[in-house]
């Protein structure tokens, strides 16, 4: 066999396994979504029920006054909490994520603000570490299925750092970075400001109900907003984990297609080449004939 | 006229359904409720018990779930009870909760905090939900 035929059949066996891998990750991830868009789904009663008692006691007491309102005068230092995946195979999801993080960063710093990362998932605690960046806390281990405790001890985290004054090491703001799942085909980066909260009531649910308070207005806000915070950190937990598994089924597919395209380009280099061997054999054997033939019509 | 009460923890929802009459408890004390119940939005108390009388069913239908943390929301009939954790009695598992409340238990008193913290709190709702004496 020619030396050039044995290299590309070495390749389209290496491409074929390739190809192996990532189809069987491709059927993983699409078994896998519909199981995290349903946890995505089922925790929205929760979210809703949280964020609309929230509103009424908001409207209720008109202003309020709640260090977990209240705006800084001069803030100087945020945090900000970034999700990413723990594993790769998942195309530009991390990278878009940390993209978006940088930015907001930059915008930080603008306003005199030094950013401090909370990062969750594997990949983005060690691009941070990579860059010898401090990180305020990092989680990882559930990217793809988180579980409510795991947003209990980001939120834990998150407001302790809130509570300290910026000059004994804690925040000001608390942003949140993530990947909101759109559609099986469209995942986008996202920033919200978690902390101070702002409030916004929103007119569609009609006129909220004159509740009465058990047992206070601000003892219920009290309890009430470290839930909210908390419950908005686990629904985007949720909706990073069902954007990850979705970046990774397109990401796997794109690469299946790809492998398979190179597959059918190689086979036709592996026919060429095989063709060229035999085309050579048979004008070596025919002229290896005639020139015995010659040499014996000529002696 | 009948109450829609739905039990809600992060992960989903654990009942819904319309019911006669409920109650729970607030960290001001207990309150039932019935239909017309002016609008009250209320915290749990940590570590109680919600019972509830779904519609149709005589004294011995209630339904008991433990919470851990939470709170309750009444408006127009409708009934959320919003819970960071909660199980309802007939899923829990007495023998195992027994042991992991003998556990909570030591190791509250081992720390010196006494035997109120929260875990054990639950615990004891979660068995009270299962109808056993705690």
């Amino acid at each position: 066999m020619g030396a050039q035929l044995r290299t590309v059949r070495r390749r389209i066996a290496t491409v074929k396994s390739t190809a192996k891998i990532t189809k069987a990750q491709e059927l993983i991830a699409s078994s896998r979504i519909i199981k995290a868009q349903q946890r995505a789904h089922a925790a929205g009663p929760y979210a809703r029920e949280i964020s609309a008692a929230v509103e009424a006691v908001v409207s209720r007491s008109g202003s309020i006054h709640h260090p977990l309102t209240t705006e800084a005068a001069n803030p100087t230092r945020a945090a900000v909490l970034i999700l990413t995946s723990d594993r790769g195979f998942c195309g530009g999801f991390n990278a878009s994520v940390l993209r978006e993080a940088a930015g907001l960063n930059a915008l930080l710093a603008d306003r005199g603000v030094q950013a401090v990362p909370f990062v969750a998932g594997r990949k983005g605690i060690v691009w941070h570490r990579f860059r010898d960046r401090v990180m305020g806390g990092e989680w990882s281990g559930f990217s793809d299925t988180p579980a409510h405790r795991n947003a209990t001890e980001i939120t834990t985290a998150l407001l302790e750092a809130f509570g300290k004054p910026a000059s004994d090491g804690g925040v000001d703001e608390i942003y949140l970075v993530y990947t909101e799942f759109v559609s099986m085909l469209t995942q986008r980066p996202a920033v919200h400001r978690l902390l101070p909260l702002e409030i916004t009531e929103s007119t569609e649910a009609g006129p909220i109900p004159v509740y009465e308070f058990e047992p206070s207005p601000e003892k219920v806000l009290d309890e009430l907003l470290p839930w909210y915070v908390e419950s908005r950190i686990f629904h985007a937990l949720l909706d990073s984990a069902a954007a990850e598994i979705a970046a990774r089924r397109r990401a796997m597919k794109s690469a299946t297609d790809n492998a398979n395209e190179l597959l059918e380009a190689l086979t036709r280099e592996a026919n060429k080449a095989r063709q060229a061997e035999i085309t050579q054999e048979i004008s070596e054997i025919v002229g290896g004939a005639n020139a015995l033939a010659e040499s014996i019509s000529g002696s | 006229m009948t109450l829609r009460v739905t039990l809600v923890v992060p992960e989903g929802e654990i009942w819904s359904g319309n019911a006669e009459r409920m109650v729970a408890k607030t960290l001001d004390g207990e309150i039932g409720i019935l239909t017309g119940h002016t609008p009250v939005l209320g915290v749990l108390a940590h570590g109680s018990v919600v019972r509830i009388l779904p519609e149709g069913e005589g004294a011995s239908g209630w339904i008991s779930a433990a919470v851990g943390g939470g709170f309750l929301s009444v408006s127009d009939d409708r009934v959320s009870v919003l819970a960071r954790q909660a199980v309802l009695g007939e899923h829990v598992d007495r023998a195992a909760t027994r042991a992991d409340l003998e556990a909570a238990i030591g190791a509250a008193s081992a720390g010196g905090q006494g035997q109120d913290n929260d875990e054990v709190g639950y615990l004891r709702a979660l068995l009270r939900a299962a109808g056993e004496e705690a």
